[in-house]
């Protein structure tokens, strides 16, 4: 077996152009968060009843997406499968961007973003907001270490340690990001157990749909080999997880309908919702399921890199739109405080609350994922851990005698 | 601790009682008879010993009447100085709620504001710990620490908080309110922590007596205890566990 | 570049980041006025150096325990602070005239207390009445005739204190 090489991509004009628009993605960001910080929240699309909108969007799922990059690395290392393992310091590496992309979005959407340091320095540790805080912490540094592992030679017998440390601790995570809404005991749209397990199905899918696309981008710009064998597997693995998705997501909804508590808010979120049964059935069902499986598995589409990207991109839009329907949607449909009543107020008791996301909210948002891209960008010009070939020879040398 | 000092505490206690009483001379007796809380000294925390709450009878609550929601409102400053916020951005401390059985036509009207649960949902989420509950059962914000992140409010079965999405001029003194943070009735601490009740309670006028009765649920012989043994007294969403010290007869 | 500079090379981004808040320190107090009265609460030297120490206990005392006693108490400082010039106008937060803002402009210390508190004391904060009072509002006739028994309390707590 050929030993891959590792070499960091050049200072082309691509280079240059993807920090161009990346950072100015990221500067319209920041322009956004100004605006918004400097007037305060009246000018966003969020109120008393809708207090997490856009921006919690995207940060959730570049979050979860972050542990699910994870995966090609964590499959080499825990899993024994050596061919992927060229690949695992770009997955690592864009593990961490995405988690800091994140993270960003969701601090600059505090109300007192300046107070970053209180959100450091007092925990309380019943919340599992705080201990998020530290799993979001640890990811990170344990990130930083299995890089290390992965890139310098004296270091690689650590490697399956540290694999497995980052393994544990990302599925941790998303676990611990689904209870942030699983704990709301009080709203009929989270209140299930079945959210922890959703989300971390949900992380392998949006994780991975982003690992392709950076993939594909990262050797096709570099013009780099990047062989049909490993494209394949990865692709059969992501339509694996989008149907897991999609199971997951009915199964969720099913078992809700079981219980006559939640038939309101099944009936809101799957029938009379307006956006957001269109965002359920259309975004995540259709554009983010149904599409890409078919794109993944159909004899006509599978093989092309072109169509297994855009099954990745609409994977990625429809995993926004669940997120969508699960964030927004579960806090439009009214909490209900007098079971059996009609009920009013002047503080919006008893009706559908509105949410229309506003354009600051948004570039926020794309910010989170500009952020993650300059991160990747600048690591793979910095250091050398881009494979130098992914040719079906050089990743698999079985891969020949298997065709012969 | 030094005997001499045990003696002052003593004298403390006494001179702390006298007060309360001449407190409850100067307030008119209308006022007294609602307000059992006997001040405590200003440098004495709050105890568990008390734990205050509200009990609202909504037979006496009329659905045209929203002095409670004025009251508090000039207590503590809400409900003028958010110009640039729409209805649905603008703090409120405590809200009217009406309510009509669909089956029976019978229509009630009701004030609705934090709870002040004995396990509250935002207390547990709050990643700072600036959600929190004294020692007497009132639930706060410490707005201190508060970074507004806004978990509390989806934590809260009640709708209870509010978000303050601007920059605010003209605060009252009493509670000072501000940008970015989470706010929420806070039981008027300041004028219970004055041996006072709440501003709701002590302006509502009732039907034919007050809807409203502030006291100390762990004292046996307040009037809300009293009336809550005779009465009872029920939860919103007991369902949850929570065990509020707001409590409603008639719903 | 290779990971093992990288690595070495965190522990000193670090440490750079956590100097940064370090390096900005003020410097000698300019001209304050006089408060009212004939002291502060505390040495002028202890109140000057451990102004904000004191706040932040008392904050805690008060929001999280209820303790209300007036010596550290951020509404008594205005009432001795925060007086009309010879003019008759009050200095708001906004000018560098105020108290609290005299030395923190000269030391570039951003204070965001008075984004809640009012910059008044409470005896000159006319805004929690704004109403006209009546026969309904009577919370009011009570709690005009509270600080006698506030007062006393007062005393008490202070005597209790010194
Ligand atoms: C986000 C709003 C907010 C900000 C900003 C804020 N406070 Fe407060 N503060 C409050 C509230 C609310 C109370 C409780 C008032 C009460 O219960 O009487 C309070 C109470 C206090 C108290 C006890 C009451 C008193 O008058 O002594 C002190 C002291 C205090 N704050 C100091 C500060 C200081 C110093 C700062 C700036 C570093 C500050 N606060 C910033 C909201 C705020
Ligand atoms: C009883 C009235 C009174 C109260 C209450 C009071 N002060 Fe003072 N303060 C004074 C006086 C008088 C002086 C001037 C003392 C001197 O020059 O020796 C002063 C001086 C100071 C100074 C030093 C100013 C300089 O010249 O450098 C600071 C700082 C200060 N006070 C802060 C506070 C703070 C903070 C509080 C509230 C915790 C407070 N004061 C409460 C009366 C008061
Ligand atoms: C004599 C000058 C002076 C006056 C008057 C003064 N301060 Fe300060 N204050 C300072 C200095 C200097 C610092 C910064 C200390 C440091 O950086 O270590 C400071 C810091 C603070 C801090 C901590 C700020 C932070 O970010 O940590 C608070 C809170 C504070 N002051 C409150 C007040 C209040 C309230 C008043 C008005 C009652 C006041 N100060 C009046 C000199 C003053």
């Amino acid at each position: 077996m050929k030993k891959p090489i590792l070499r960091e991509v050049n200072e082309s004009m691509g280079f240059y152009a993807l920090l161009g628009v990346f950072g100015a993605l990221i500067l319209v960001a920041l322009g956004a968060v100004y605006f918004m910080e400097h007037n305060g929240h009246h000018v966003t699309g969020m109120n008393n009843q809708i207090v997490w909108g856009m921006p919690h969007v995207f940060a959730l799922f570049l979050i979860v997406a972050a542990s699910g990059a994870l995966n090609v690395a964590s499959i080499a290392s825990v899993f024994g499968r050596y061919q992927y393992k060229p690949l695992a310091p770009l997955s690592t590496v864009l593990a961490a961007a995405l988690l800091l992309g994140g993270l960003m979005v969701l601090v600059l959407d505090l109300g007192r973003p300046d107070r970053l340091i209180v959100a450091m320095t007092y925990y309380n540790f019943k919340s599992i907001f705080a201990w998020n805080i530290i799993l979001y912490n640890g990811f990170l540094a344990i990130l930083v270490v299995y890089l290390w592992t992965q890139l310098d030679p004296t270091m690689v017998k650590y490697g399956k340690i540290a694999g497995f440390a980052a393994f544990i601790w990302r599925l941790v995570l998303t676990t611990g990001t689904g209870s942030i809404f699983g704990f709301l005991v009080a709203r009929q749209g989270y209140d299930a157990a079945i959210m922890a397990p959703m989300f971390i199905i949900m992380s392998f899918a949006f994780g991975l749909a982003v690992f392709m696309l950076v993939m594909f981008a990262a050797y096709k710009w570099t013009n780099r080999p990047l062989g049909d064998g490993i494209v394949r597997r990865l692709k059969n693995l992501l339509g694996v997880f989008v149907g897991a998705v999609l199971y997951f997501s009915l199964v969720f909804h099913l078992t809700n309908l079981y219980a006559t508590e939640h038939h309101g808010v099944e009936a809101f979120i799957l029938r009379d919702g307006g956006i957001f049964t269109n965002l359920y059935w259309w975004g995540h069902f259709v554009i983010g399921g149904l599409l890409p499986l078919f794109l993944l598995y159909c004899r006509k589409t599978r093989d092309s890199r072109t169509l297994i990207g855009l099954a990745s991109l609409l994977i990625i839009l429809g995993g926004i739109a669940q997120l969508y329907v699960i964030i927004v949607g579960g806090q439009a449909y009214p909490l209900d405080m007098f079971p059996g009543m009609e009920v009013s107020s002047s503080f919006a008791d008893g009706v559908v609350n509105n949410y229309s996301p506003s354009l600051a909210e948004t570039l926020l948002g794309l910010g989170g994922f500009a952020v993650a891209m300059l991160l990747v960008t600048v690591v793979a010009r910095a250091l050398r851990m881009l494979p130098e070939s992914l040719a079906d020879d050089v990743v698999d040398p079985h891969h020949s005698k298997a065709d012969a | 601790m030094s005997i001499n000092n045990q003696a002052d505490q003593s004298r403390r206690k006494f001179l702390g009682n006298s007060a309360a009483v001449v407190a409850g001379v100067t307030i008119a007796p209308g006022i007294l008879l609602h307000t059992p809380a006997q001040a405590r000294s200003l440098d004495q925390a709050a105890s568990s010993k008390q734990r205050w709450g509200i009990l609202i009878d909504t037979n006496q609550c009329d659905s045209g009447c929203d002095k409670c929601v004025t009251a508090c409102q000039t207590e503590n400053g809400w409900g003028k100085n958010e110009t640039k916020s729409n209805s649905e951005q603008q703090a409120q401390w405590i809200r009217k709620v009406e309510l009509k059985d669909p089956n029976t036509g019978h229509q009630q009207s009701l004030p609705v504001m934090c709870q002040h649960c004995e396990n509250p949902p935002c207390v547990d989420v709050c990643p700072t710990g600036a959600s929190m509950k004294r020692d007497d059962g009132i639930v706060l914000v410490d707005k201190h620490i508060c970074i507004g992140c806004r978990y509390c409010m989806m934590a809260c079965p009640y709708k209870a908080r509010s978000f303050i999405h601007e920059e605010l001029k003209g605060q009252a003194t009493v509670a000072p309110r501000g940008k970015g943070t989470v706010e929420s009735c806070t039981m008027c601490v300041q004028r219970v922590d004055a041996g006072g009740s709440p501003a709701c309670v002590e302006a509502c006028p009732g039907k034919n007596g007050k809807a409203m009765v502030f006291g100390d649920l762990n004292d046996a012989n307040s009037e809300i205890a009293k009336r809550l043994k005779q009465y009872g007294g029920k939860q919103i969403r007991a369902d949850l566990g929570l065990n509020p010290s707001v409590r409603y007869q008639g719903i | 570049m290779s990971i093992r500079r990288v690595v070495a090379g965190l522990p000193l981004i670090m440490a750079g980041l956590l100097a940064l808040p370090l390096s900005t320190h003020a410097g000698d107090a300019p001209q304050v006025a006089k408060g009212k009265g004939d002291a502060c609460v505390e040495p002028t030297d202890v109140i000057r150096k451990n102004h904000m120490d004191l706040l932040k206990h008392q904050r805690d005392d008060t929001l999280r325990r209820g303790i209300r006693t007036k010596k550290h108490s951020l509404n008594e400082c205005l009432e001795c602070h925060v007086q009309p010039d010879e003019s008759g106008k009050v200095a708001r937060i906004d000018s560098p005239k105020h108290f609290c803002s005299t030395c923190h402009t000269y030391a570039a210390v951003k204070l965001d207390c008075f984004e809640c508190h009012s910059d008044l004391p409470k005896s000159m904060n006319k805004s929690a009445y704004k109403h006209k009072l009546t026969p309904d509002n009577k919370h009011h006739a009570s709690m005009q005739s509270a600080p006698v028994s506030r007062q006393m309390l007062d005393a008490i707590a202070n005597g209790e204190a010194k």
